[in-house]
């Protein structure tokens, strides 16, 4: 047995604190004996008919503290040393006790929160960079949520952020999964082999939600922010994911979801990939994937497809294409709804919350019928004059700035695009209305509600046209909006649900092209 | 790189800063979680977020600067050691010296309070025969004016100390360094609040002849008194050590009166136990010396932006922080919000007057009125009132200080080291609890309250460490 000892001089403390802490200390491992005592004359005589009464302690004064533990193992004796120091330095308070105040600043919360390791931040984006800075140098991670902050101050940040080794997730990332713990707007997803790095929230959030449906789960998923791979940023903080993953040891195997990247970043990306000692899947919407192709690291055009590529690598299979009609048969039910609709409802018209939703969507249906509008096009001359009125096929990010300046995400407030679905329901020229529905925390408490209830408005008051409405619910049953009873409000009123949102583009794409093979 | 891995391996601890729906999902799902309550830094100001960012930029040299700072100030063990007279123990003290309390003010700048003090000490030191000789000698130049807190000094209201005065010697037994403070004469008409009749002079010369070598023998046979031990248990006890000093007032007289018996001359014995038995803020001018002892230790550590000093005039508030030296950074003195004895108002009060911000700035007075549930009624409010101001100081705080605990708060360390950046970037000022003294030399105190410092000083002090930052 081992004895160690403390002596804090002329450190008063009240006997109840006291012994409350000496009991603690006795429940520690290996702690055979412990007092934390006044070192008065009283004291020390009960010290030493317990065998504890060392010769320091019996020089220490009354006014002096001391702190004396008998352990199996010195480390275990320093250890309780240790812990009754920091536990002298703490409040007793009883929960409840007193109105607890929130703290004002990051610096007091993280002194009211210890072992606290992320900032999640989301004040407004004049003062985010700063909020951010601060929880650097206070040794925090940072999932910056919030938009609007330069790139001079994103470039800045994440080299700090680099040097320090935290990570810097953002600004404007929208979703994060770390250790199980969705973060912000995120989907309630199994845990599984799969870990992803993405430049894209939305596309983070379709890619866990269909690896669930696939059959695997997600290690972590980490944002980086949608500018990261800009070569101003230069990919730091995919990297630096990219290594997390490639080290934890729940990650079997590795989803980068990224945006079109600068030249020197991409590069540097794929030249990393090439040596990560794990399987990658790149997924590089509106980007040339044959770059990745040549590069050797597996590519993946969709959402869609890097997730059932990642998902056959984590059950060590081969990375082939997603099979046709993989998710089912849907032609009769693309049969029936063509043959509801007039000969000139010929146009596509999507309505998304997520904009990489509408990327992913814009991909596939350009393949099947060609241009497609947009206020994000995949070229820059699709692009809509006025992103508040659709021309020809159009998809619309109803998230991108222009429609949020000022007002909530449509993720949260429905309206924006309730009225854009009346005013896509008022033309005759519409035949398929594409929507995605995001649930998850953050997102509105019942998204699925709020669009079958616009559609049956929008019928009531445009009963001779009748568009086909799809969607496609990226969701899981363990999201505070479960899956199902989504899909039933959605069903309730008509709308055709899909399982995944490029099946729901092809669905809509489909409908369209019979339609004009039957014109013809 | 250990860091961010640190996060992925979890258990994620997330501090929540915005959206306060994002903590409440995080606690729904059993995360542990912080929400902080964010309002734009500086209230908004762009100049000021912009200068705290630019002062971000080199938080690492603040932070260990005021580490150091810290250190020092929980390290100190302040211990009342000696009485003397003020010209034969304060270093630097001249002869023709008078020393105020607050930061620097000339003669002809000094409010009622004050100038009736100088003209009561300069009569107790026999430099002048009545008010009207004394007030042309001060205002004759031959004086040399200067602020207690420049000589390692602290005294109370107009904090008057003049040569032949004595004062208590706290020594901070840590660093070495001493700290003084005068005698406390009890309420009324007491000379730091003005008053210089002759009976105020006679007791003067009392306390200088009876009362301070009597404690000075005691004190010596004791061996010193620990102040750390004794402020700590009367904190326990229902002081916060500035407005309330009852209990430790009553510890001190407990602990000196066995020597006291034994080394006061038999005849004086009963004088000397009535004035401290009737006077219950004897303490607070030892309180306030232990506190100067404790924080000239931290002061002067270069980078660092402990406030080491608040202090008042009577005219203005002046605040110094350990890494920007000797320079007062001042804000006109605001009035004290608070009630008043019966016949008063706050038109008879004086602008916010004395060194005994002090305790405030060590962590006792307002930071610790959790202590003292019982000061809520002098200064007009409820129990959980003093609650939430000691709460609150911990948002402005840099450490909380394990040797002074608050039996209210769970044995919850005392805020701790007021730090100019956070009282810039939050907008809450340093509360302080306060007596009020009236404008007029020699009428006394008149009621008691609360005070905020300005926060032109701290912005002033914020200015400066970005200058000398860049």
């Amino acid at each position: 047995m081992v004895i160690r000892w403390l002596i804090k001089p002329k450190m008063y403390q009240d006997s109840v604190k006291l012994m409350k802490l000496s009991a603690e200390l006795r429940k520690q491992d290996g702690v055979k004996q412990a007092s934390v005592i006044m070192a008065t004359e009283m004291n020390k005589s009960t010290l030493q008919d317990i065998g504890m009464l060392v010769p320091e302690v019996a020089a220490a004064n009354a006014d002096d503290l001391a702190i004396i533990v008998a352990a199996d193992t010195e480390e275990q004796a320093q250890k309780a040393v240790e812990l009754a120091e920091k536990l002298l330095n703490r409040a007793e308070v009883q929960q409840g006790e007193t109105k607890q105040q929130f703290p004002k600043t990051l610096r007091s919360a993280v002194e009211a929160l210890p072992g606290a390791n992320l900032a999640l931040i989301s004040v407004p984006g004049t003062y985010a960079a700063a909020e951010a800075l601060k929880a650097l140098n206070l040794g925090l991670n940072v999932h910056l949520f919030s938009d609007n902050v330069t790139l001079e101050d994103e470039v800045r940040l994440k080299q700090i952020g680099t040097k320090k080794g935290l990570l810097v997730m953002g600004p404007d990332c929208g979703t994060a999964i770390i250790d199980g713990v969705p973060l912000a707007f995120a989907n309630v997803v199994a845990r599984g082999k799969i870990g992803i790095v993405g430049a894209s929230g939305t596309g983070i959030q379709e890619a866990t939600v269909l690896i669930e449906r696939l059959g695997g789960g997600i290690s972590h998923a980490i944002g980086t922010g949608g500018r990261d791979l800009l070569d101003e940023v230069g990919g730091q903080m995919m990297l630096l994911g990219i290594e997390l993953l490639e080290e934890d040891p729940s990650t079997e195997v590795i989803l980068l979801i990224s945006k079109p990247a600068g030249p020197r970043t991409a590069n540097k990306i794929l030249d990393r990939v090439k040596q990560c000692k794990k399987p990658v899947v790149v997924n590089l919407l509106k980007g040339d994937l044959n770059t990745i192709k040549s590069a050797g690291v597996v590519g993946a055009a969709t959402i869609e497809d890097a997730a059932y590529k990642a998902v056959a690598l984590a059950n060590g299979e081969e990375a082939v294409a997603i099979p046709e009609n993989y998710w089912g048969d849907y032609s009769k039910q693309i049969a029936v709804l063509e043959s509801q609709l007039r000969p000139n409802q010929r146009y596509i018209r999507g309505l998304f919350t997520g904009g990489t939703l509408a990327d992913e969507a814009m991909v596939i249906l350009s393949d099947i019928v060609g241009d497609i509008f947009s206020n994000i096009p995949l070229k820059p001359e699709l692009k809509l004059p006025s992103a508040r009125k659709s021309h020809k096929h159009t998809i619309v990010d109803l998230g991108d700035d222009e429609f949020t300046r000022g007002r909530p995400h449509p993720m949260i407030d429905p309206l924006p695009r309730n009225e854009r679905l009346m005013q896509e329901y008022a033309d005759p020229e519409v035949g398929v209305i594409l929507c995605d529905v995001v649930t998850g925390y953050g997102s509105h408490a019942d998204p699925a509600g709020e669009l079958a209830r616009a559609v049956a408005r929008a019928r009531d008051a445009y009963p001779s046209n009748n568009p086909a409405v799809i969607a496609f619910v990226c969701g899981t049953e363990a999201d505070p909006q479960p899956l199902s009873e989504q899909v039933k409000a959605l069903e309730k009123e008509g709308i055709f649900v899909l399982p995944s949102n490029a099946e729901a583009a092809r669905a809509a794409g489909r409908i369209i092209k019979l339609h004009e093979s039957r014109r013809v | 790189m250990t860091l961010s891995r640190d996060l992925i391996n979890g258990p994620v601890k997330v501090v929540n800063v915005g959206l306060e729906s994002f903590a409440h999902d995080l606690t729904s799902l059993g995360v542990a979680n912080i929400h902080v309550e964010w309002r734009p830094p500086a209230n908004g100001d762009p100049h000021l977020v912009r200068l705290l960012a630019l002062i971000e930029e080199n938080i690492d040299v603040i932070n260990t600067a005021n580490q150091k700072a810290i250190n020092r100030l929980l390290e100190a063990q302040p211990k009342l050691i000696d009485v003397k007279l003020a010209g034969e123990v304060i270093p630097g003290f001249e002869g023709n010296m008078i020393l105020h309390s607050g930061p620097p003010i000339t003669w002809s700048k000094m409010c009622g309070p004050m100038r009736g003090a100088v003209i009561g000490a300069l009569i107790y030191e026999g430099l002048a025969d009545n008010a009207e000789q004394a007030e042309k000698l001060a205002a004759s130049g031959e004086i040399k004016f200067a602020p207690c807190h420049e000589y390692s000094a602290v005294g109370p209201m107009s904090g008057i100390i003049s040569a032949s005065m004595p004062v208590f010697v706290v020594e901070n037994e840590a660093a070495g360094n001493r700290a003084y403070s005068n005698f406390n004469e009890g309420l009324g008409k007491v000379l730091r609040f003005g008053a210089n009749s002759p009976e105020i002079i006679e007791r003067l010369r009392w306390i200088r002849d009876v009362l301070a070598p009597a404690l000075r023998n005691a004190i010596l046979a004791c061996g010193g008194v620990d102040l750390k031990t004794l402020t700590a248990k009367a904190l326990q006890m229902g002081d916060e050590c500035h407005n309330r000093n009852l209990a430790a007032t009553s510890l001190l007289t407990r602990t000196l009166m066995p020597a006291l018996v034994k080394t006061c001359p038999p005849n004086k014995l009963e004088e000397v136990a009535s004035f401290l038995a009737k006077n219950d803020h004897f303490y607070l001018n030892i309180s306030m010396a232990a506190c100067k002892a404790i924080l000239d230790a931290a002061h002067g550590i270069p980078g660092s932006t402990l406030v080491t000093a608040m202090a008042r005039n009577g005219v203005e508030f002046g605040i110094r922080v350990s890494g920007l030296g000797n320079e007062w950074f001042t804000a006109p003195a605001p009035y004290v919000k608070g009630l008043y004895f019966p016949g008063y108002n706050d038109e008879d009060a004086n602008p916010d007057l004395g060194d005994s911000a002090i305790t405030e700035t060590c962590g006792l007075g307002g930071f610790a009125m959790a202590a003292a549930p019982a000061i809520v009624q002098f200064v007009g409010g409820t129990p959980q009132d003093a609650l939430n101001y000691t709460l609150e100081m911990y948002n402005i705080t840099l450490t909380s200080n394990p040797a002074y605990t608050i039996p209210n708060l769970g044995f919850r360390p005392t805020p701790t080291g007021i730090d100019v950046l956070k009282v810039v970037e939050t907008g809450i000022n340093p509360i302080i609890n306060t007596g009020i003294a009236h404008r007029e030399a020699g009428v006394g105190q008149i009621g008691a309250g609360l005070v905020r410092a300005p926060m032109e000083c701290f912005v002033a002090a914020l200015h400066r460490l970005a200058e000398t930052i860049s």
